[in-house]
């Protein structure tokens, strides 16, 4: 099983995307089916409580609910991959909460036709029931794709995209941090929200100690006291960058 | 703490880089989202892309697996789908589609088609005979409600516009074909069993529903309910179910090609096909919803509108709506 997709590119560098598995694609999956299918009953929800307000001549009777009603729950319940991935090149929010999107076997954003047969391929690939041919497509091949991913030469891959720190804040000098230190203040900082305040906790204070900046043990649980510390040190950072 | 002098001239090297991969960074944005193609930014990002890659190199080999590295990376990869991405857009695309590729196409799957067209007349065969020699087996092709319906001499399709108003039933009238459509030609990939199963079935089907209604003499009244969207409606799952047959031959007779090539290449090949079946099919649609079960047209502007739709069909499908001749085995 392979999990790397190496590009060679014309000018000798190689490239690498971690192939992602079954269970990154099932989660992005979970997520997506959730939102289409909020998306669909929030229409219908909505639109319940909207037609009274509508005027007389637009509602008649059956057509008003089919075309108001189902119709546009069902595009969004039903036609949800095919859009989403062709406007958002290959993610949906689903993927993008995840971290992957699909590339193809050259690792470049697919195209529209590509996207489409991959979604074609759902009906194959759903049967029976809940994605078995799918699934068992992902679990036996080496890039853990199902059928529609073979047929259009795509790939599930995940997306490692850059921190939001720019380029400045990545070359920037430091005083008296190596790059690599300044990088863990950055790195640590990138993640915060994201981490429970328990374990930020701990990974600031032990860095801060590394750095000769061990906080106050009165300190050691205060997560907006330790976060500042660790951004007054990157500070310095942009200071020493400005001077 | 003495930082290393080596770090000291790495940071050198980065701030003297900083501004032109910012720089290479916009310039990759605004060709992505083909918001201005200008010659000399295009001739810049090439330019620029060269020396990208001698910085990925560098940052690889003096800060390997760094946030850096990783963002210098992301921003080589970026610029690498700009540069190579295949020319043209969806407009020109769709014009190769109907003028070049489509008749070829249709030539490659000549053998194909004739062989789901068998099929299917052979079903319909069998789904005629079936019911004319075992008439209470008809309760395997039409539901109860049906049967009661042409007992009394009535099509179920009687008064369809009293049930639902035209554009909804053609609205459901296309789904439902272009589902159809679609699955015949996915699931070419069971090695064109699945393919074969729904065009077999859905012969039998027809012709089994034309040997009950003909008991009770309204196989007329159904011809005539038909003709008008039939022609167009069937070829296509046809031809959809010879792009399946293609699929599924592809995979058991690969060839010199690997079977993931070939099966690839046959996908690609039906996939562009399926694009016209879906446009005929939505026409198909509108006339099954808007005449087929109107009482008010005739049977000749019925037959009229059914032959004119095919004719349209395979002026496309040949490419003589645009004066173009197959050219024999392209792929």
């Amino acid at each position: 099983m392979q999990d790397k997709l190496v590009l060679h590119t014309t000018d000798g560098v190689e490239l690498t995307l971690s192939i992602a598995g079954i269970g990154s694609r099932s989660y992005a999956f979970l997520i997506d089916w959730h939102i289409r299918l909020l998306l669909a009953v929030a229409w219908v929800l909505t639109l319940t409580q909207l037609l009274p307000l509508l005027p007389d001549r637009l509602l008649s009777g059956n057509l008003a609910m089919i075309y108001l009603l189902l119709l546009p729950a069902s595009v969004l319940y039903f036609l949800y991959h095919p859009i989403v991935e062709v406007a958002m090149r290959g993610r949906t929010p689903g993927k993008r909460m995840a971290g992957v999107r699909v590339v193809t076997n050259q690792g470049q954003t697919p195209g529209i036709g590509a996207l489409l047969i991959r979604n074609v391929f759902r009906l194959v690939d759903s049967m029976p029931f809940f994605y078995v041919v799918g699934l068992t497509t992902a679990i036996v091949t080496a890039r853990q794709v199902r059928l529609g991913d073979l047929a259009a030469g795509t790939v599930l891959v995940y997306d490692e995209r850059p921190g939001r720190l720019s380029f400045e804040g990545q070359v920037a000098a430091h005083p008296r941090l190596e790059r690599r230190e300044l990088e863990w203040v950055q790195d640590l900082l990138e993640r915060w929200p994201g981490l429970a305040p328990e374990s930020r906790c701990r990974l600031a204070a032990k860095l801060l100690e590394r750095l000769g900046e061990a906080p106050a043990p009165w300190l050691e649980g205060d997560d907006e006291a330790l976060r500042a510390r660790l951004e007054a040190v990157a500070q310095e950072t942009r200071e020493e960058a400005a001077v | 703490m003495k930082k290393p002098q080596s770090d000291t001239a790495l940071t050198a090297w980065l701030r003297k880089r900083v501004e032109r991969w910012q720089r290479l960074g916009e310039l990759a944005k605004v060709q992505r989202d083909r918001q201005d193609e200008k010659v000399e930014d295009v001739r810049e990002l090439a330019q620029g892309f060269r020396a990208l890659a001698r910085d990925v190199s560098l940052a690889r080999g003096v800060m390997p697996d760094s946030r850096l590295t990783h963002h210098l990376e992301a921003l080589f990869l970026g610029l690498h789908e700009v540069i190579f991405r295949a020319p043209g857009s969806l407009g020109q695309e769709l014009k190769k589609l109907f003028t070049v590729e489509i008749p070829r196409i249709m030539w490659t799957l000549r053998g194909s088609l004739a062989a789901t067209g068998s099929l299917f007349i052979l079903g319909g065969a069998a789904g005629w005979w079936l019911v004319a020699t075992y008439p209470e087996l008809a309760a395997l092709f039409a539901s109860e409600q049906m049967i009661q319906k042409v007992q009394r001499g009535e099509l179920w399709t009687d008064g369809l516009l009293n049930v639902f108003p035209p554009s909804i039933l053609s609205l459901q009238i296309m789904t439902n074909n272009i589902v159809v459509a679609l699955f015949a030609f996915a699931l070419g990939v069971f090695y064109g069993l699945g393919t074969l199963y729904i065009i077999g079935l859905n012969g039998l089907l027809l012709g089994g529903v034309f040997a009950f209604t003909a008991e009770y003499s309204l196989h007329g009244k159904l011809f005539s309910f038909v003709v008008a969207h039939g022609i167009v409606e069937l070829t296509v799952i046809c031809i959809a179910g010879a792009a399946g047959v293609h699929l599924g031959e592809a995979l058991a007779r690969p060839g010199a090609r690997t079977r993931t090539e070939a099966f690839r290449e046959a996908v690609r090949l039906g996939g562009r096909l399926m694009v016209v079946c879906a446009l005929f099919l939505v026409g198909a649609g509108f006339i099954e919803g808007y005449i087929s079960p109107d009482p008010s047209y005739p049977l000749s502007t019925r037959i009229t509108v059914g032959v004119t739709y095919a004719c349209v069909l395979w002026l496309v499908l040949s490419g003589r709506l645009w004066q173009l001749k197959p050219q024999a085995d392209p792929f």
